[in-house]
């Protein structure tokens, strides 16, 4: 049985009314129609992760009461915030363009560090910090969209091409924050002191306010995708590219939009990881590989999928912490992924469709 | 800014050049079998050669076995991990496998890094006073160097021998790499690439080959992991990042895609660019050295994908990059 991911539904409309607005409502119909399989699977497969994942969480508390496995889910909700929003960027881009971008985690290194600098240099507190930088990746992504993405897939090039291009841009762009800032570690301007207790949990005031703003950017960015006219056009280019264009949809626009979309969630996901811990040229690449793995989970280009496995993940890596050390955090993560993609390669969270 | 010339006559310099692109043509002729002949997105290569380089290390220095006994091991431990790694994950579509290819290698990584009771952690595994992994060798290393005396050469550089070794076994694995290809097995392995429905369709196993081609390639890793041990006397966790993954990749696709003799010219211009740049004196940091380095090959990789993407040797019609 092939292990690839959905198969995608021909379009079904060939009326000479689609309108863009028409066939990306129907584009909206049609990846609404579930694509599972029959039988009991399609009733309660679904199911099945949420309720292993129960399973699990009740076991912990049997072993270390409730108070850790409470203490734990909450600093993995701060921690899956970073985590979900960075591969929710990373899934979009892949959605529609099928490209694995591996310059999305230095893309967060360089939000934090413009945010930094928007501190150090002008004096700007963190949020209008995190806008500009967040600006600046944004720009970059589009810029880079612009001089080769576009040229590039006008070429035809094939996966292995731009893998490796986004490879050398990720070089690139650690190689100049290093070159600028140093390889030593650097801390944004927050609150570390603060902290708030309830029900006998702990959670620190920037921790707090990460899982705030890590919580309405994931809804603004679903009911945006669900209900808006750009979320709309870019569900039906990540369902079928050509047919999008040939609608009138106008494709390296809507395109465009999903770099900037996809490079701002990046830098917000850095500052938001900076927040939380220190900053280094090499800390964005090192959350690419749990990002990965959330989008794995989800189902790739599934971004529903990939909100959902980044939370359960980030969650499951800090349990995890109160059997073995820390350190073993990114390997966890990892032993993550591949159980589930032993189990169901397709993604757990999340169901067959693109986006 | 001064240049320092003096570099081009330096011949510990060519000799440390030289071993750095001959440890890295091993590791690159088997990342060029997956990717350029077989089709598979190995980003793995950091993995193996932590494999090879720690198991040779543990082997010798702490379960006292004898040198070479420890690197048919290490061999036979590599080849072991790329059949556990591609047995279930082989059968994942191609970016799939990239992710958790590089996923296992940082897992290897890690592993070396939080385990100091058998891995020395963060510290790393080195000769401990007069003993080393490599003392067999070195009576070895030491015999050759003294036939090379008996030549003529006054003063060999220590690292001599190890270079010779080096380029045998490059030399020795493209001929044999070359000779698979022209044989039926090759045309498999090159048919899975361009459309692996078709071949299967054809009745070829080719979840087989794949794994095979996987095997050979852990294997070349794992020799090239033990030879860069044997160069720098220390085996870190350091070394095995992810970033010497992409250093191997920008060797291949420096060298062109789908060519073995490509893989050996790509990694000397590779190194000897990467080592030239520490004789240009420029007033800058040693951090910020560093960053120049793999800025280069992060350059490296955009420009010859998006310039030259048969690299300096590969063949275009050979170059089924897509999907």
């Amino acid at each position: 049985m092939p292990a690839d991911a959905a198969p995608t539904t021909p379009a079904t409309s060939a009326s000479p009314s689609a309108t863009a607005e028409g066939e990306a409502r129907r584009a909206d119909a049609a990846s609404d129609r579930e694509r599972r399989p029959s039988g009991w699977t399609a009733r309660y497969g679904d199911a099945v992760p949420w309720l292993v994942l129960a399973a699990v969480a009740v076991a912990l508390v049997a072993i270390y009461g409730l108070q850790p496995v409470a203490q734990t889910t909450l600093n993995g909700l701060s921690f899956g915030a970073v985590i979900a929003i960075g591969a929710v960027g990373l899934t979009l881009v892949y959605s529609i363009l099928k490209l694995v971008n591996f310059a999305h985690g230095d893309f967060l290194t360089l939000g934090a560090y413009m945010a930094m600098l928007a501190g150090t240099a002008w004096g700007l507190p963190l949020p209008l910090g995190a806008l500009f930088a967040m600006a600046v990746t944004a720009a970059v992504a589009m810029s880079l969209e612009v001089t080769i993405w576009r040229p590039m897939r006008r070429r035809r090039s094939g996966l292995l091409q731009l893998l490796l291009i986004s490879l050398g841009i990720a070089l690139i762009i650690r190689a100049a924050i290093q070159f600028a800032f140093g390889s030593q570690l650097h801390t944004l301007d927050v609150n570390v002191t603060d902290a708030y207790s309830f029900l006998g949990l702990t959670l620190g005031h920037t921790e707090a306010v990460v899982m705030t703003v890590g919580v309405v950017t994931l809804v603004a960015l679903a009911l945006g995708l669900r209900y808006s006219l750009l979320g709309r056009r870019m569900r039906a280019l990540a369902d079928n590219l050509e047919l999008a264009e040939t609608t009138g949809i106008n494709t390296p626009r809507v395109i465009l939009w999903t770099w900037v979309i996809g490079g701002g969630l990046a830098g917000l996901a850095g500052i938001l990881a900076g927040a939380r811990s220190s900053i280094s040229p090499e800390f964005g690449f090192q959350l690419l590989l749990p990002m990965f793995a959330a989008v794995v989970m989800g189902g790739i280009g599934n971004v529903f999928g990939a909100l959902v496995a980044g939370l359960v993940l980030a969650v499951g890596i800090e349990w995890s912490t109160l059997a073995i050390g820390p350190q073993w955090k990114i390997p966890v993560g990892f032993g993550i992924l591949l159980l589930t993609l032993a189990v169901r390669p397709q993604g757990i969270f999340g169901t067959a469709r693109t986006i | 800014m001064t240049v320092s010339a003096v570099f081009v006559a330096d011949i510990d310099f060519w000799v440390s050049v030289g071993l750095l692109a001959g440890i890295f043509a091993v590791v690159g002729l088997g990342l060029q079998l997956n990717v350029g002949y077989t089709g598979i997105l190995n980003f793995g290569p950091a993995g193996f050669m932590a494999i090879g380089a720690y198991s040779v290390g543990i082997l010798v220095l702490e379960v006292g076995m004898s040198f070479l006994l420890a690197c048919l091991i290490a061999m036979a431990i590599s080849i072991g991990a790329g059949l556990i790694i591609g047995l279930p994950s082989l059968r994942l579509r191609g970016d799939y496998f990239a992710i958790v290819s590089i996923g296992i290698a940082e897992v290897i990584r890690y592993s070396a890094l939080n385990l100091p009771d058998v891995t020395g952690g963060s510290q790393g595994l080195f000769c401990e006073g007069p003993r080393c992994w490599d003392d067999s060798w070195v009576g070895a290393s030491d015999g050759i160097n003294g036939v090379v005396e008996s030549l003529g050469w006054a003063d060999p550089p220590i690292l001599f021998p190890l270079l010779l070794v080096v380029w045998v076994v490059v030399i020795a694995v493209v001929v044999t790499l070359s000779a698979l290809q022209r044989a039926p097995w090759g045309r498999v392995v090159r048919a899975i690439r361009d459309d692996e429905d078709a071949a299967r369709a054809l009745g070829k196993n080719t979840f087989l080959y794949k794994l095979q081609s996987l095997s050979i390639a852990a294997l070349l890793g794992a020799v090239a992991g033990l030879f860069m041990a044997m160069n720098l006397a220390t085996v870190h966790p350091q070394d095995f990042k992810p970033l010497v993954t992409f250093f191997v990749f920008g060797v291949v696709i420096l060298g062109g895609m789908a060519s073995y003799w490509g893989v050996l010219a790509g990694s000397l211009v590779f190194w000897v660019v990467l080592e030239g740049t520490r004789f240009v004196e420029l007033p800058v940091t040693d951090s910020q050295q560093a960053a120049i380095r793999f800025g280069v090959v992060g350059v490296i990789l955009v420009a010859v994908m998006t310039l030259r993407s048969q690299g300096l040797f590969g063949k275009r019609e050979e170059m089924v990059l897509g999907d």
